[in-house]
C-alpha cells in the first residue's frame, strides 16, 4: 500500500506546506487523485474494497436504503393507526394477504412495528451511523493512510451486508417477518407456535441480527485500535476533534455490550431449537402444557437490556460528535469546554452500563434496587446537560452561520433537549409504573434518540458529502428538507406526549374498544398525515443525495467550510492512502476558530511566534 | 487483541451471570461434572506452558525448537477439545443431555462456547505453524506469534475461570 502512495508523488508539495487559508490550486489535486487509482479494477474499487472511504459510502448507501425501507414502514402503520376505519385497496395490490381488504391485519401490522424498530435502531442508526462516519473521519481527521485493518473492515460491511440479506428475506416469508417487538422478549419468540412471525420469520431475524453484532464488534475492534495506534505525529489524544472522541466511546460501548446480548440471543436460539428452556416456565399453548420448566424470561429482558441501554447511546454518540464538531465550525468559534465535552463522552459511557434495569421497573424488580437504578438514570442528566450547555455555549456570540448542516445541528440540539428531559420524568420509577409502554415513551425515545440521531446524521451527511463524493449537494432542497422534517417531527411526537399521559398504551393495533381513548382519535389521524408527509420530504433528500452524487456542482475548494481539521489538507478526490506524499503534522487543536483574529487555523499549521509565547507561559511553573 | 479479548470476556460474564441467576431457581438439578474436564484443564495448562517457551524459543532465532515447541502446542489443543469432547459424551452417556436440565444446558452451551474459542486459537497455531515451515520466509518478527500467544493464555486462563466457576459454585 505504502508504495503506490509514496513513490510517484514525493516531489510534489503537500498541502501541509501552504500557509494558512489559501488552498494548493484543485486542478493538479484532482488529476493526482485520479492518478493514484488508475489501475484499479471495478470490483476492488467499488465493490471488495479496502478503502475506508468506500467503506463509509457502502455503509452509507446501505443505510439510506434501510432508512426508506424502515421508514416507509411506519407509514404503513400509521395507516393503520390514523384511520382504523378506511380500506386502501392499494394496499391490497400491493401487499396481497398482509392486507386483505386494504386493510393490514393485525399480524402485519405488528411486522411492521417490529422491522420498523430493528431496522431502524440496528441497520440504520447503528450500521448507518457508525459505519460511515467512523471509516470516513477516523482516519481522515487523525492523519492515517486507512483503518488498523483494512481487511477487518471490509469483513464488517460484508457480514452486515449478508445480515441485511437475511432481514430482507425475512420480509417475503410466508409467515411474515419476524413480529414480536424489536426487543424480541421470550416467550413470545422462544415459540414457533406463539405467532405466524416467530416461526421462520423469528429465525432469519434471530440470524441477522447475531450477523449484524458479530459485523459491529468486528468494526469496533478496529475503529479503537486505529483511534490508539494510528494517529499523526502531533496528534495527541487532547488534540483529537471531538468526533472522534463520540466514535470512541460509541466503539468501546458497542465493544463490552454487544457480546453480552449475543448471549442472550444463543440461548434464545437454544431455546427454540434444541429443546432447552432458560427463558421458558410453565406455559400454555392452545391448552397443553409445555414441557419446559425452569427458565426465566427475566434473564433474557436483563441480558438484552445490558445492550440495550448502551445501544441508545451508541446511536446518539456519533451524532453529539458531529454536532460539536459542526457547530463549532458553523459558528467560527472554539468547542465550549472542550474537556468538559470528553468527560462527559466517559461519564455517559460508564453510566450506560450501570442503568439497563429502568426499563424493567415493571418487572417486579425490588423496589430498593430499582432506587439505585434511578438515581444511576437521573446522574445520566449531567452529562448530558452537560453538553447541551456547551453546544449553546458555542453558539453564544457566535458567528453563525446557518447552513444546512448548523440548521441540522441545531434542531439536533433542540430535539435532545426536548426528548432529553422527558427522560428525567420516567427515570423515577413511581412515573414509569405509570407510563410504562405507553405512547409517553414512543415520544420520549423517538425524540431523544430517532429524531435527534436522524438530524445529526443529516447534519454529517450534509457537511462531509463534499469530501466523499467531490460534489456539493443543493442547498435549497436542503433547507426544505430540514424545515418539513423538524417541524414535522414535533408535530408527529408532541401530540404522542398527552396521548401517552392519558395511558393510551403502545403497540395496539386498534383503540376502538376503548372509550377513554377516543378523543385521540383525531390526534391520530394526524400524526399519521404528518407521518406521511415527513417521509415525502425525505424523498427530497434522496433525490437531492442520488442526484449530486453524478451531476451535483463540482466543489472547487478543499477547504468548503473552512474547517481546522485534517481531511480538508487531503485533495478533493483523495485516493486511498488519503495524503500525497508526506501525512500532515499536527501542531494544535482543532477549533483555533477566530484566534487573534484569524478566521480559522488549521491543526497542520506550526505555532506562530505569539502563540509559542502564550504556551511558554502556560507551562512555567505557578508560584506557590 | 486485547480489544478482542474485553468482548470475549463479556461475552463469558453475561453467560456466567445467566448461570448465577439460573441456579437459584428450585427446579435447577446440579449433576458431576465428567472427570475428563480435570485431565483437558491440566492439557491446556502444559500448552500454555509450551507457548511460552515458543515465544520464547522464537525471540532467541532458535527456529528448530520453536517449530517443535508450537506444533506440541497446536496438537495439545487439539487434545484439549478432544477431551472436552469426550467429556461431553460421557454427561451424554449418564443421561444428561441438554434437555435435561437447565444447569446440563448451561454446561454444554458455555463449554462448547468456549472450545469454538479454542478452536480459533488452534487455527491461528496452525497458520503460523505453516509460515514457520514454509521455505524461503526469514522473519524474525515476534508481533505475530506474541498475539496468538497471548490469545492463547487468555483461553487457558478463561478455561480455568469457567472450570473454577463451575466447581465452587456447586
Amino acid at each position: 500500500m505504502s508504495n503506490e502512495m509514496n513513490n510517484p508523488h514525493q516531489e510534489i508539495t503537500h498541502p501541509q506546506a501552504v500557509a494558512i487559508p489559501v488552498p494548493t490550486g484543485h486542478e493538479t489535486q484532482v488529476a493526482e487523485g485520479h492518478g493514484i487509482h488508475h489501475h484499479e479494477p471495478f470490483i476492488t474499487k467499488y465493490i471488495f474494497s479496502q478503502d475506508h472511504k468506500m467503506i463509509s459510502k457502502q455503509f452509507l448507501i446501505t443505510g439510506i436504503i434501510w432508512a426508506t425501507i424502515g421508514g416507509f414502514f411506519s407509514v404503513l402503520f400509521r395507516l393503520q393507526l390514523g384511520f382504523p376505519n378506511d380500506h386502501f385497496m392499494w394496499l391490497h395490490t400491493i401487499f396481497g394477504n398482509w392486507a386483505p381488504n386494504g386493510q393490514f391485519t393485525p399480524e402485519a401490522y405488528y411486522g411492521l412495528v417490529t422491522m420498523h424498530g430493528t431496522i431502524m435502531l440496528f441497520f440504520v442508526l447503528t450500521a448507518g451511523m457508525s459505519g460511515t462516519f467512523a471509516n470516513l473521519l477516523i482516519p481522515l481527521q487523525l492523519g492515517a493512510r486507512d483503518m488498523a485493518s483494512p481487511f477487518m473492515n471490509m469483513l464488517s460491511y460484508w457480514i452486515f451486508f449478508i445480515a441485511s440479506v437475511v432481514m430482507f428475506s425475512s420480509l417475503f416469508v410466508s409467515t411474515g417477518p419476524f413480529s414480536g417487538g424489536w426487543t424480541a422478549y421470550p416467550p413470545l419468540s422462544a415459540l414457533k407456535d406463539a405467532s405466524p412471525g416467530s416461526g421462520t420469520g423469528g429465525d432469519l431475524w434471530l440470524i441477522a441480527v447475531l450477523l449484524f453484532f458479530i459485523s459491529q464488534i468486528f468494526a469496533g475492534i478496529n475503529y479503537i485500535s486505529t483511534i490508539l495506534n494510528m494517529r499523526t505525529k502531533g496528534m495527541s489524544m487532547s488534540r483529537m476533534p471531538l468526533t472522534i472522541w463520540g466514535l470512541l466511546v460509541t466503539a468501546i460501548l458497542g465493544l463490552l455490550s454487544f457480546p453480552v446480548v449475543i448471549t442472550g440471543l444463543v440461548l434464545l436460539f437454544f431455546d427454540k431449537h434444541l429443546g432447552t428452556s432458560f427463558y421458558l416456565n410453565s406455559i400454555y399453548i392452545s391448552g397443553h402444557a409445555l414441557p419446559n420448566v425452569g427458565g426465566s424470561p427475566i434473564l433474557y429482558q436483563h441480558l438484552f437490556w445490558f445492550m440495550g441501554h448502551p445501544e441508545v447511546y451508541i446511536v446518539i454518540l456519533p451524532a453529539m460528535g458531529i454536532a460539536s464538531e459542526v457547530i463549532a465550525i458553523n459558528c467560527r468559534k472554539p468547542i465550549f469546554g472542550y474537556r468538559g465535552m470528553v468527560t462527559a463522552f466517559f461519564a455517559i459511557c460508564i453510566l450506560a452500563f450501570l442503568v439497563w434495569a429502568h426499563h424493567m421497573f415493571v418487572t417486579g424488580m425490588n423496589p430498593y434496587l430499582g432506587a439505585f437504578f434511578v438515581l444511576l438514570t437521573l446522574l445520566i442528566a449531567v452529562p448530558s446537560a452537560i453538553k447541551v450547555f456547551n453546544w449553546i455555549g458555542t453558539m453564544w456570540k457566535g458567528n453563525i452561520h446557518l447552513s444546512v448542516p448548523c440548521l441540522f445541528v441545531i434542531g439536533f440540539v433542540s430535539a435532545f433537549i426536548s426528548g432529553g428531559l422527558t427522560g428525567i420524568w420516567m427515570a423515577n420509577s413511581a412515573i414509569d409504573l405509570d407510563i410504562h409502554d405507553t405512547y409517553f415513551i414512543i415520544a420520549h425515545f423517538h425524540l431523544v434518540m430517532g429524531v435527534a440521531s436522524i438530524l445529526g446524521m443529516c447534519a454529517g451527511v450534509y457537511h462531509w458529502y463534499p469530501k466523499m463524493f467531490g460534489r456539493k449537494m443543493n442547498n435549497t432542497l436542503g433547507y426544505i428538507h430540514f424545515w418539513i422534517t423538524l417541524v414535522g417531527a414535533y408535530l408527529i411526537f408532541w401530540p404522542m406526549h398527552y396521548e401517552g399521559l392519558a395511558g393510551m398504551p403502545r403497540r395496539y393495533y386498534d383503540y376502538a374498544a376503548w372509550h377513554t381513548f377516543a378523543p385521540f382519535e383525531g390526534v391520530n389521524t394526524f400524526i399519521s398525515v404528518v407521518a406521511i408527509v415527513v417521509f415525502i420530504a425525505q424523498i427530497l433528500f434522496l433525490f437531492n443525495f442520488f442526484y449530486s452524487i453524478f451531476k451535483g456542482r463540482k466543489e472547487t475548494d478543499p477547504n468548503p467550510w473552512k474547517a481546522n481539521t485534517l481531511e480538508w489538507t487531503t485533495p478533493i478526490h483523495p485516493g486511498h492512502g488519503n495524503w500525497i506524499g508526506e501525512i500532515p503534522e499536527v501542531y494544535r487543536w482543532p477549533y483555533d476558530y477566530s484566534k487573534n483574529g484569524i478566521d480559522f487555523i488549521p491543526q497542520n499549521v506550526p505555532l506562530g511566534p505569539e502563540e509559542e509565547i502564550e504556551v511558554a507561559k502556560e507551562n512555567q511553573p505557578q508560584p506557590v | 487483541m486485547w480489544l478482542a479479548i474485553a468482548g470475549i470476556c463479556m461475552f463469558f460474564a453475561a453467560f456466567t451471570s445467566a448461570y448465577i441467576v439460573m441456579e437459584s431457581h428450585s427446579s435447577w438439578q446440579d449433576f458431576k461434572l465428567p472427570d475428563m474436564f480435570w485431565f483437558s484443564t491440566a492439557i491446556i495448562i502444559i500448552s500454555s506452558f509450551t507457548m511460552h517457551l515458543s515465544v520464547k524459543s522464537f525471540k532467541e532465532h532458535q527456529m528448530m525448537r520453536y517449530k517443535t515447541l508450537i506444533t506440541v502446542t497446536a496438537l495439545l489443543g487439539l487434545l484439549f477439545l478432544i477431551g472436552q469432547g469426550l467429556g461431553f459424551s460421557n454427561m451424554y452417556s449418564r443421561g444428561i443431555t441438554i434437555q435435561w436440565n437447565l444447569s446440563a444446558a448451561l454446561i454444554y452451551i458455555i463449554v462448547s462456547a468456549h472450545m469454538l474459542h479454542v478452536l480459533g486459537g488452534v487455527i491461528a497455531l496452525f497458520i503460523i505453524f505453516a509460515r514457520a515451515y514454509r521455505r524461503h520466509t526469514r522473519t524474525y518478527d515476534p508481533v505475530p506469534v506474541e498475539v496468538v500467544a497471548t490469545y492463547w493464555h487468555f483461553v487457558d486462563g478463561l478455561w480455568i475461570y469457567l472450570y473454577i466457576f463451575f466447581l465452587l459454585i456447586k
